[in-house]
């Protein structure tokens, strides 16, 4: 072994790498496994029934939905804010950056409740919706605003330092060669941040499946129609349909292991194709 | 013709350019040459269409290009670093300027293929269509970003520090290859430098800038051999300062003879060779301030710590500021 100035004793790496995995065991593989473990506890049948019950599906529907709104949404502002913010200057550029963190430093029933005080019963424009028999809070649109607003800086915050990076001399190029500006985002800019685009969009993809706070205080919990799968699962625990909960959690586990597994080959290529640049 | 009319940029308190006037003739070989900050960049983006001036006008040939944007200008802009498009091959790139004009513009696929096989030729890339940018020098990757901008047949082929990212020898090379081209062609060409060599050896006209404001504009010859302020001929060519009456006199180091009677005195510290020559440096006994010159490299050299006297042949006076 070669020596260097950060080599320690055998005794402290050893020491440290079993931490580091007695840490991991402890709270990340431990916990999956009695996902599994439960959700099959009565074997595969009872499994695929706790699955296939009409509210169950009826959760994985509305969930799938909602991240197929919430998530295209946070494509486009994503892009839009990062674009923004890399490539122009002009006032109130630092406060929107600041403002882009925010669904990250605030507590999700906090964000919640932010959309019930504004269009609940008693909300800002509670009454006006009322009147126009419009439903947001408890129904499908009100799970939808809360989502995409928790989920809104995964797509931004990934961009916006890889776009930084890259600076504007490939758009500027672009235009000097007498491309339009839809032509320079297509052919230019979004090739360019493929990579980082698809790493924000599966982090927010499995955020959007998995926010509970934020989507509970909006839902309503009404089953079979605002119930999506993390609060099908907290309805089934508490009433103590522990395979039915679990089998439905482990769906979750899965995204989440899926989601995992797509991150590290999206950062296998991310760094393949920004190690060959230049 | 391009002419460029009292145009001034402001950065927030930063004052980029003040005031600058400028014209260039068909054909010409143009340097804009300055240190870091003297505004030279800013200049050659304004004439591009890349930024805009706060004041003062742009002509291209008579016509007031001042609101076009970059696209409309028809000008072809070698980025520093490239900024050629690494997702697409060397022939993509070079295409590009032609595969994204409008439809009815727009030639037949064959005949973009065959353009751009001709550019790759022009600049002795033939046969490295097919590669990724990545996979290029960077003596490569210049000629490609070269041939993009050329594509579109441009009025106007505007270059920023086009060898600044490059090695000695490649430069070298590149820069003469560069000249050539530009004979062959004839095309209006501007390109901005902080290297008095590489402006010197290039251009046809040398526009030497600092703070924001044209100093001098003249022949590689003129601006060397006749600077007209101090900025100029300290930062063109080396230069020794030295105190003299009413002023600062300035004078070359291969414009000194070494005299037995008369001149200054020189305490010998430091003697190498420099090209054809010995270059020999020292301070001023009298006053202590430091300078070089030349001696014939048939002489002996003296040795450190010797003492030679020094006449300057040909010296120039520059008032204060």
């Amino acid at each position: 072994m070669k020596l260097r100035a950060t080599t320690e004793g055998r005794l402290t790496q050893a020491l440290l790498i079993a931490l580091a995995l007695a840490f991991l065991a402890f709270f990340l593989l431990l916990p999956l496994v009695a996902v599994f473990s439960e959700a099959l506890k009565a074997g595969i049948g009872a499994f695929v029934a706790a699955i296939a019950t009409p509210d169950a599906w009826a959760a994985i529907k509305l969930t799938l939905l909602i991240a197929a709104i919430s998530v295209p949404l946070n494509v486009v502002f994503g892009i839009a804010a990062s674009w923004a913010i890399t490539k122009f200057s002009f006032p109130g550029k630092s406060l929107l950056i600041t403002l882009i963190d925010l669904p990250f430093s605030v507590s999700p029933v906090v964000s919640g409740l932010i959309f019930v005080l504004l269009f609940g019963a008693n909300g800002l424009f509670g009454h006006w919706l009322a009147e126009h028999d419009l439903k947001i809070i408890f129904a499908v649109p009100g799970i939808v605003l809360a989502t995409v607003f928790i989920t809104f800086p995964f797509v931004a915050r990934e961009l916006i330092p890889l776009m930084m990076e890259q600076g504007k001399d490939d758009e500027e190029a672009a235009l000097s060669l007498g491309a339009s500006g839809w032509q320079t985002f297509w052919h230019v800019t979004l090739p360019n941040i493929r990579w980082g685009l698809l790493y924000g969009v599966l982090l927010c993809n499995a955020r959007a499946m998995g926010e509970f706070g934020a989507v509970s205080v909006v839902s309503g919990h009404i089953r079979g129609e605002t119930n999506t799968m993390p609060l099908h699962v907290e309805i089934l625990y508490n009433e103590y349909d522990f395979v039915g909960a679990f089998a439905v959690a482990s769906l979750l586990a899965g995204l989440a292991l899926v989601t995992l597994v797509a991150k590290s080959v999206l950062e296998w290529r991310f760094d393949l194709h920004s190690g060959a640049k230049h | 013709m391009i002419k460029v009319q009292n145009i001034t940029k402001r950065f927030g308190d930063f004052a980029a350019l003040h005031g600058i006037d400028l014209e260039i003739e068909d054909g010409e070989f143009v340097a804009l040459l300055g240190p870091s900050g003297s505004g030279k960049t800013t200049l050659l983006r304004i004439i591009a269409g890349l930024e805009f001036q706060d004041g003062g006008e742009v002509y291209f040939g008579g016509e007031d290009v001042s609101r076009l944007k970059v696209a409309d200008r028809h000008v072809g802009f070698v980025f520093q670093q490239y900024a050629l498009f690494r997702h697409m091959t060397v022939a993509e790139n070079v295409a590009f300027g032609l595969s994204v004009k409008k439809r009815r513009d727009r030639p037949s696929k064959a005949e973009i293929r065959a353009r751009a096989d001709e550019l790759l030729r022009l600049v002795q890339l033939e046969g490295l269509g097919a590669r990724y940018p990545g996979q290029l020098s960077g003596g490569q990757r210049q000629r490609v970003a070269l041939a993009r901008a050329l594509a579109i047949e441009p009025k106007l082929l505007l270059l920023d520090e086009p060898f600044g990212a490059l090695d000695a020898k490649v430069r070298k090379d590149l820069r003469r290859w560069l000249r050539d081209l530009h004979k062959q062609m004839g095309l209006t060409s501007i390109f901005v430098t902080h290297d008095q060599e590489e402006a010197l050896e290039l251009a046809d006209r040398v526009v030497v800038m600092d703070h924001g404001k044209i100093e001098q504009v003249g022949t590689p010859e003129e601006i060397y051999m006749n600077p007209r302020t101090a900025f100029v001929s300290h930062f063109v060519g080396e230069t020794n300062r030295v105190a003299g009456e009413g002023g600062e006199v300035h004078f070359r180091p291969h414009d000194v003879d070494v005299v037995e009677e008369g001149g200054e005195t020189v305490l010998v510290d430091n003697v190498f060779r420099k090209g054809g020559a010995w270059r020999v440096e020292g301070a001023l006994v009298e006053t202590g301030l430091l300078v070089e010159f030349d001696m014939d490299a048939a002489l002996a050299p003296p040795a450190t710590g010797t003492e030679v006297r020094i006449a300057p042949r040909r010296s120039r006076l520059f008032n204060p500021a």
